[in-house]
């Protein structure tokens, strides 16, 4: 402020030396750069700090449900805190875009905010990770236009178009599969591909070097080259992975913007952009971790096992025991403790709200209700609370493995909907299984455990689990929801 | 700001993040995706600075598409999902 009065005072001594009105138009153009930079820049900069530190809160404020509303709140503001800034800083270049744009993405954003289904949330999730990708991308390339000789701002574009471009191709086609379009259905792969995609990086990391001199023939091909990679990073990959992978693009988003905040010299894209890197990279590590995988086996490993898979056959043959809904609703009666364990079949059910259903009407007669959540049950990082939050299951029920994993020995029914390899035993007994290691849920210590699913086929893993075959196993097969209604009807009748 | 600057604050943030994301429970591993998936979108900033020129205006709109779809549409679907999470009564 001081600096601007300084600057006016200046331009007022000045002032008398300017004779003829033809410098008029000169005056108007150094009162407003005096004016307007650079105290206005570090204005704009201390409203960017705000933003940041808004950022932070918001984040801070999602560690409990409780908050987390709130949470997210402090986070929109500070975008909007961000946006009004560099819109006062005069330094938008043209008004018409700014406004046209900003109106059409906010058309689509409610759009999509508001019709999305709950159980398509990771695929609206890496939706958006691939737009912001793509935004980055397109900031970095317009930035080089105007920059002759942009040094290590050149480099940070390259950087910006790699990271950014892998990130929108990959979340496009992650979206395909979730979405489950036919395209996409089949992991597919071609021999030597990882080859292919490691050269592919070495080119644009070399491109990225060689942007400090600032050419866009160079970001153009690495842009090219980066979409191809992210194309064919995410390919071959299968759906009950695609929690890593969309916590790893969520991460690249980040870092993308962050890279794109080196190009402009811009602390808030930096900050921003390195909190939700932050994020990303730490759900992928949980999320890997659940299924006692690395990150490098997720992405580049075919899911095998190391021996010989045990027979399904051998497993199974005459020890499953098929039950009905009426011999299910008199098991529960008079039980004190029920667990439900839900998996991605139950979403696939659209079987949250019959669950619901079953839970009120135990609770009703004194049955104490909880749910087992595995880490990577479901499409992405916590869906299945998402899912049951939607059917109004209480928060506080909803228990995490670790927690909950001593309590199945005092569990009189535990009831597995559309799960299979998270309470696959053989993790823990079969070292050459493809899931050996894998926390599980131990529902086996239950003293009576029902398995709703179609089949006994196999889950992502391929192989069988000898847990249907336990002495106290049951069978309930048939589509989950179906399976539920009819239990539900069981119970009211019995 | 010179470079080191820059670098300074991405690695302190960095930080940041990792500390209080630690602390999010699995419960809202979901929201807490789309919600730091919508401040991501902060590159609308740099998408409003952008432009110049054809090429770059026509970069510029199109880049503010996208990241206000981010954000918005982020925060917005982030808001729908948290407000279903009740406790018990």
């Amino acid at each position: 402020m001081i600096d601007n009065l300084l600057d006016m005072l200046l331009l007022a001594q000045e002032g008398p030396l300017l004779k003829s009105p033809d410098n008029a138009a000169e005056v108007i153009e150094v009162a407003t750069e005096a004016i307007s930079s650079p105290s206005a820049i570090s204005w704009a900069n201390l409203g960017y700090l705000v933003a940041a530190v808004l950022f932070i809160l918001g984040i801070k404020g999602m560690t409990h449900p409780r908050t987390a509303v709130r949470g997210n709140q402090l986070g929109a503001f500070g975008m909007l805190i961000a946006v009004l800034v560099v819109m006062l800083s005069g330094q938008v270049v043209s008004w018409p875009v700014a406004l046209i744009g900003m109106l059409v993405g906010t058309a689509g954003g409610i759009w999509l905010a508001n019709t999305v289904q709950m159980t398509q949330m990771p695929q609206l999730v890496a939706l958006f990770n691939g737009f912001g990708g793509i935004a980055s991308v397109l900031v970095a390339g317009s930035e080089l236009i105007k920059a002759s000789n942009p040094g290590f701002a050149g480099f940070a574009a390259g950087m910006t178009g790699l990271i950014g471009s892998v990130t929108f191709t990959g979340s496009l086609i992650a979206a395909g599969k979730l979405q489950e379009l036919p395209q996409f259905k089949k992991p597919w792969s071609f021999g030597g591909q990882q080859f292919v995609s490691a050269g592919l990086l070495v080119f644009g990391l070399l491109l990225s070097w060689m942007m400090t001199d600032g050419s866009g023939v160079e970001y153009v091909l690495l842009v090219v080259a980066s979409l191809v990679l992210g194309t064919l990073l995410v390919l071959p990959i299968g759906g009950a992975d695609m929690p890593v992978v969309i916590a790893l693009l969520n991460s690249y988003s980040g870092l993308a913007a962050a890279a794109a905040g080196f190009v402009i010299n811009n602390n808030v894209l930096i900050i921003a952009g390195s909190l939700v890197g932050a994020s990303g990279l730490i759900l992928t590590q949980i999320m890997c971790k659940a299924m006692n995988r690395s990150l490098a086996n997720v992405l580049f490993a075919k899911f095998e096992a190391s021996g010989p898979a045990a027979d399904a056959d051998e497993v199974y043959a005459g020890k499953i025991k098929s039950t009905t809904a009426e011999e299910v609703a008199m098991l529960l009666d008079g039980v004190q403790r029920v667990i439900f364990v839900p998996g991605y079949g139950l979403a696939v059910a659209q079987a949250q709200h019959a669950v619901r259903e079953l839970a009120n009407l135990l609770e009703a007669s004194g049955v104490s209700v909880e749910y087992a959540i595995h880490p990577v049950a479901g499409r992405m990082p916590g869906h299945m609370n998402v899912l049951l939050a939607e059917a109004d299951v209480p928060y506080d029920q909803l228990k995490e493995m670790d927690e909950i994993n001593p309590t199945f020995s005092q569990c009189d029914v535990a009831i597995v909907i559309g799960a299979n390899d998270v309470v696959n035993p053989v993790a823990n007994t079969d070292p050459s299984s493809p899931i050996a290691g894998m926390p599980i849920l131990e529902v086996s210590e239950a003293r009576t455990v029902i398995m709703i699913k179609r089949s006994l086929s196999p889950g992502f893993a391929g192989i069988p689990n000898p847990l249907f075959a336990a002495d106290n196993c049951l069978m309930f097969f048939g589509d989950g929801k179906k399976a539920l209604v009819d239990l539900i009807a069981a119970l009211k009748e019995g | 700001m010179d470079i080191i600057t820059a670098l300074t604050i991405f690695v302190l943030a960095i930080f940041i993040g990792v500390e209080i994301i630690s602390k999010v429970p699995p419960t809202l591993h979901t929201p807490l995706m789309s919600g730091s998936n919508a401040i991501s979108g902060i590159t609308l900033v740099g998408a409003l600075l952008a432009g110049g020129g054809f090429w770059g205006g026509l970069l510029g709109f199109v880049a503010i598409v996208f990241a206000t779809l981010n954000v918005v549409g982020g925060f917005l679907v982030t808001h729908r999902m948290l407000a279903m999470f009740k406790k018990k009564n």
